[in-house]
């Protein structure tokens, strides 16, 4: 029955698919308040821009995604924060550009023969013991910051007006927000994939969001929510021999499924 | 009597929103301990006014000053200001207690990093106390009605222990009998000492409990005690000609004329 934990490869993927379930999650949680999850899509897409300038610049992808999906993700904050600009807009304007600039990276790239589509889809059985170190490491960071500020965080995304008047710095609160985003969605990628990460992002927040009255309570039921959806859809793609990424985000997609029906049956009776 | 410094000081301010001017040469000063309303109708520039104050927008024209200082300058004094935003600013579906945002109040004089502790839960107990909501401490805020809500987020301004408090319409879609005894509470507030500005929309009534009314449309077109203030000329000024005005005592009461109704 378990004989899936046999294989080193399996081991790993479990480990890392846990800690990137549970850092969406979680980071999941502000984004869907703080009615963010177009921009959590529109800096995944932009990492594929980062991937392709890693592999043109000969450095790692993922740390070249980094820097790529950081200084996208603080562009887009400071356009609709500055420019009078719709958040949505520009988010499609960066969405969109960072995309084509990868594409046109990529045909640049002499030889061709990358592995773009483990990029675009995610090949969690594929992780290497270094890829796990930089998920641990991003993921420690990540966990610890929101540990650190989880009231100024709670604060910003509920009314961050008045947290700006009480006199927590809160533009600098909403650009670390933006970071950890950034972070999470370039960790996430060799789970899940660019095209899915934004799934993670939102799914298992929302299906929290049915349930919770507090909120310290979605926090935990999202975290819960995010590896169960990990966990239960790395073993089912393993059985079932199907896509692990696309299991996984759809295990999250039923998930989600259930909570709004329990809802709906809580509120009718 | 020495005259202490004014707790708000605006001297010739002008605001504008891109190219649109929606404050224009206004000058204000509110002295410590007092209760004025900021009345006027729709878009006249009252939030505008309070987020001046406050330095959430700065003015293109004059100077803005609060416990003397500019806004941007205050530091730490501005935990001294309690802030009630106006209700559509927040979203009322949010998962979070009574309790938690209360105790948000609490965070900028814990300081970054830090967790409450017992003199922030006593802090947030009787700031619960005072506006009466101790019994919906650990319900959902999405539960409540707009009158409880309004409570709960004046517990929050509270619970910073403010000197100076900034209500922008706390009795917006509230009945009458809820706002009565939030001016009532906010009145026993001044008593104590705290300095008190509302924004409010409800001209007759409020005029029972403020020691003053600065009417505001895009100017400010009246500022002083309330029996002065609110004459007809003024509040037609400010409304426009549409308004006519009943009087029961001093205290006007307006009637907003639709077209060519008569009268
Ligand atoms: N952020 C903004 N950007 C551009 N224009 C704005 C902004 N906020 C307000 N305005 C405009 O400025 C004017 C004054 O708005 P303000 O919100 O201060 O009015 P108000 O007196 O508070 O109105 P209400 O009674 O409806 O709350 C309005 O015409 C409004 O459309
Ligand atoms: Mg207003």
């Amino acid at each position: 029955m378990m004989d899936f934990w046999q294989y080193a490869f399996m081991q790993r993927a479990l480990i890392g698919g846990v800690i990137v379930g549970l850092l969406t999650a979680i980071i999941g949680v502000y984004v869907v308040l703080k009615g963010m999850s177009f921009i959590g899509a529109g800096v995944a897409h932009a990492s594929f821009g980062g991937v392709a300038l890693g592999f043109l610049l000969g450095i790692d992808p993922l740390w070249a995604a980094v820097a790529f999906c950081l200084a996208v993700a603080w562009g887009i904050g400071t356009v609709t924060r500055r420019g009078g600009i719709k958040e949505d807009t520009a988010v499609g304007i960066f969405f969109a550009s960072t995309m084509a600039f990868g594409v046109l990276l990529i045909g640049l790239i002499q030889g061709y023969n990358i592995d773009l589509f483990s990029y675009l889809f995610g090949s969690i059985l594929a992780i290497t013991a270094e890829d796990l170190k930089m998920v641990l490491g991003v993921g420690f960071l990540v966990l610890l910051t929101v540990a650190l500020l989880y009231k100024e965080f709670l604060f910003i995304t509920f009314d961050p007006e008045t947290a700006r008047v009480s006199g927590l710095p809160e533009p600098a609160l909403y650009y670390l927000l933006l970071a950890l985003i950034a972070l999470t969605v370039v960790v996430s990628i060799k789970v899940v994939g660019i095209v899915l990460v934004s799934a993670l992002l939102v799914t298992p927040a929302a299906s929290a969001y049915q349930l919770s009255r507090s909120f310290g309570k979605m926090m935990a039921l999202s975290a819960f929510f995010g590896v169960l959806s990990v966990v239960v859809g790395l073993i089912l793609s393993y059985y079932l021999n199907t896509a692990s990424g696309a299991t996984v985000v759809l295990t999250a997609t039923a998930i989600f499924g259930l909570t709004l029906l329990w809802r709906r049956w809580r509120e009718a009776v | 009597m020495s005259t202490a410094p004014p707790i708000i000081e605006l001297r010739h301010v002008s605001v504008a929103y891109g190219t649109v001017k929606v404050l224009d040469d206004v000058n204000l000063t509110v002295p410590e301990g007092a209760f004025l309303a900021i009345i006027g109708p729709n878009g006249a520039g009252k939030t505008t006014l309070v987020r001046t104050i406050l330095g959430l927008v700065k003015p293109i024209e004059g100077e803005v000053l609060v416990f003397g200082k500019p806004p941007k300058e205050l530091g730490p004094l501005r935990r001294e200001i309690g802030y009630v935003p106006q209700m559509h600013t927040v979203d009322l579906k949010f998962p979070v207690r009574v309790r938690d945002v209360v105790m948000m109040g609490r965070y900028a004089r814990l300081g970054l990093f830090r967790r409450p502790g017992k003199a922030d839960h006593e802090a947030v107990e009787r700031a619960m106390a005072k506006v009466d909501i101790q019994d919906l401490a650990d319900r959902p805020l999405s539960d409540l009605s707009g009158g409880q809500r309004q409570r709960v987020f004046l517990a929050r301004a509270l619970a910073t222990e403010p000197r100076l408090l900034i209500l922008d319409e706390p009795t917006a879609g509230v009945d009458a009998q809820t706002s009565t005894s939030l001016y009532e509470l906010l009145r026993s507030f001044q008593q104590e000492g705290m300095t008190v500005l509302m924004v409010s929309h409800d001209v007759g009534v409020v005029s029972q409990y403020v020691d003053g009314v600065a009417c505001v449309n895009r100017r400010l077109v009246a500022h002083g005690r309330p029996e002065v203030v609110l004459t007809d000329d003024t509040l037609a000024e400010m409304y426009g000609c549409q308004a006519m005005f009943f009087h029961h005592g001093h205290v006007p009461h307006m009637v907003v004329r639709a077209g060519e109704e008569k009268k």
